[in-house]
């Protein structure tokens, strides 16, 4: 009962930040509005016994990435958006593009839950709480040690590139 | 009911009014400590040698006119101390100030809740607090707010990494991140880590200076370049929320500090015979005069050494400290691997 009320209250915020993001002028204020609702995400995190994951998402995503995206907001100052330039259709067309991909996937995800639901309660280990790090730890180093890895060399590439590109002389 | 709602309130009523007493009393003890450095007597005024110097501060701040200036972004002006002072207070909430007491016949642990991931919660909620700075900077529409919050959250971006890294260190010592584990097996192994890991807590510390933006690393509100840094066009009580979360962010940093490295509220020499009548001193009563070591020595390091240039803390902190952390947890996790199993 009271999960419930709380997941429907968290998921009705994270909404309303998630259409705030797009929709106030300034973009210092989008990112604010980015930030609150990675913060409810983690509350959400939480909700579903996942501690680690939810302090994980405040320290990368909120507290980490979010505070560099504010830099560049702030430093390129942004007053109001962009003069677009592209043809307003082409960007009509693309929108409807990427939203009917993002419905579809909703839909498919939903559709999916239909037919298989999942067991009302979770299994006994993955809620118990006291071992929820070690069990992440476990599962990145055996079952998920390649996407892992790739994952990280991805991420050295991308700072390779970025000194690439930042540096006039190596 | 009582265990779920009241005892919890009670808690947070206790902490607040103690931390806020305890920075109030701060501010005046640091310039205490700093007048004798210098052979002055500080303030003398209000009370027996100012000991009511705080309750004037806090008057004259609250009395205050609070301007907000014509062209500031307005939500976000009065939203950014807000946040700031959040954050530090929010640390608290996983803090062990004691071991479990006997209070009112009831078992009471003397800390807010036990997280098991207790320590990547703190530094999470330190990397929030940033936004604080960099919004008071960005949304006072001025230039040297905009310059002194660049600098700030670029210095509290890179030495949070170091700090992080340290904390790594315990992680691997004590296998858990729960503060109450850690002072356990503090006890247990019968060190403190500060002596186990002494290069980590030097890390911790002069991170910990950088991250509270205290001397020598006060470079976000140098004086003489940068009026008051981020916080410049604040006044009455909104910049005594600001004083108030620095204070308390220092406060934060000691009592983690505390925990990780001085064994919280253990009594020392528990193994020496004729000092044994320290462990009648209760344990809340250690931590609260370890923490207040801590924070003297951060005053002392003010009034000691001058500022360093920006750059010079950048390379600090991206050249020396990083690169040393990581070492050390190289060095730890062989020693941990290859000799103690």
């Amino acid at each position: 009962m009271g999960e419930g009320v709380a997941f429907y209250l968290l998921a009705a915020l994270i909404l309303a930040c998630g259409v705030a993001v797009v929709t106030v002028r300034s973009a210092v204020h989008s990112v604010i509005f980015l930030v609150a609702s990675f913060l409810l995400v983690a509350m959400l995190y939480v909700l579903l016994h996942a501690e680690f994951l939810a302090v994980i998402q405040v320290l990368v995503y909120a507290g980490g990435i979010m505070v560099l995206y504010l830099f560049v907001v702030m430093l390129v100052n942004l007053k109001r958006a962009p003069e677009q330039r592209v043809d307003p259709r082409r960007r009509d067309r693309l929108g409807i593009l990427v939203g009917g991909a993002v419905l579809a996937e909703l839909v498919a995800i939903g559709l999916y839950a239909f037919m298989q639901p999942l067991p009302a309660s979770p299994p006994a280990e993955t809620v118990a709480g006291a071992n929820n790090i070690e069990r992440v730890g476990w599962l990145l180093y055996t079952d998920f040690l390649v996407p892992f890895e790739v994952a990280s060399v991805l991420l050295l590439v991308a700072l390779i590139g970025a000194i690439v590109l930042a540096k006039r002389e190596l | 009911m009582v265990d779920l709602i009241v005892v919890p309130l009670l808690k947070i009523v206790v902490l607040i009014v103690a931390v806020l007493t305890a920075v109030a009393y701060m501010v005046l003890l640091e310039r205490k400590v700093q007048a004798w450095v210098q052979v002055r007597l500080g303030p003398m005024r209000v009370g027996p040698h100012g000991v009511l110097q705080p309750v004037a501060d806090v008057l004259k701040l609250l009395i205050k006119e609070d301007i907000t200036p014509s062209r500031v972004d307005r939500w976000v002006f009065t939203l950014a101390p807000i946040i700031v002072l959040v954050c530090a207070f929010w640390v608290f909430a996983v803090i062990p100030v004691g071991p479990t007491v006997e209070l009112f016949g009831r078992e009471v642990s003397l800390q807010l809740t036990d997280l098991n991931v207790g320590l990547l919660y703190v530094v999470s909620i330190a990397s929030l607090g940033i936004y604080g700075t960099i919004l008071a900077g960005w949304s006072s529409n001025s230039k040297y707010p905009l310059l002194g919050s660049l600098r700030a959250s670029a210095q509290l971006v890179s030495y949070e990494v170091a700090v992080t890294m340290t904390l790594v260190t315990i992680i691997l010592l004590t296998g858990s991140l729960s503060f109450n584990r850690i002072v356990e097996v503090q006890r247990d192994m019968g060190v403190w880590f500060a002596f186990l890991q002494p290069v980590a807590f030097f890390i911790y510390f002069v991170g910990g200076l950088a991250e509270t933006n205290r001397a020598p690393f006060d470079l976000p509100e140098a004086e003489q370049e940068l009026v008051a840094g981020f916080h410049t066009e604040y006044s009455g009580i909104r910049f005594a929320l600001f004083f108030l979360a620095e204070y308390t962010n220092m406060i934060v940093v000691s009592a983690v500090a505390v925990t990780v490295f001085f064994g919280g509220w253990l009594a020392p020499f528990p193994n020496v015979g004729w000092l044994s009548w320290l462990g009648y001193i209760p344990g809340w009563m250690w931590f609260v005069i370890k923490v207040f070591g801590v924070l003297y020595a951060f005053l002392w390091v003010r009034a000691t050494f001058p500022r360093y240039r920006y750059d010079q803390l950048m390379r600090l902190g991206w050249k020396v400290l990083i690169p040393l952390a990581i070492a050390n947890v190289i060095v730890t996790a062989a020693v941990k691997v290859w000799w103690l199993s």
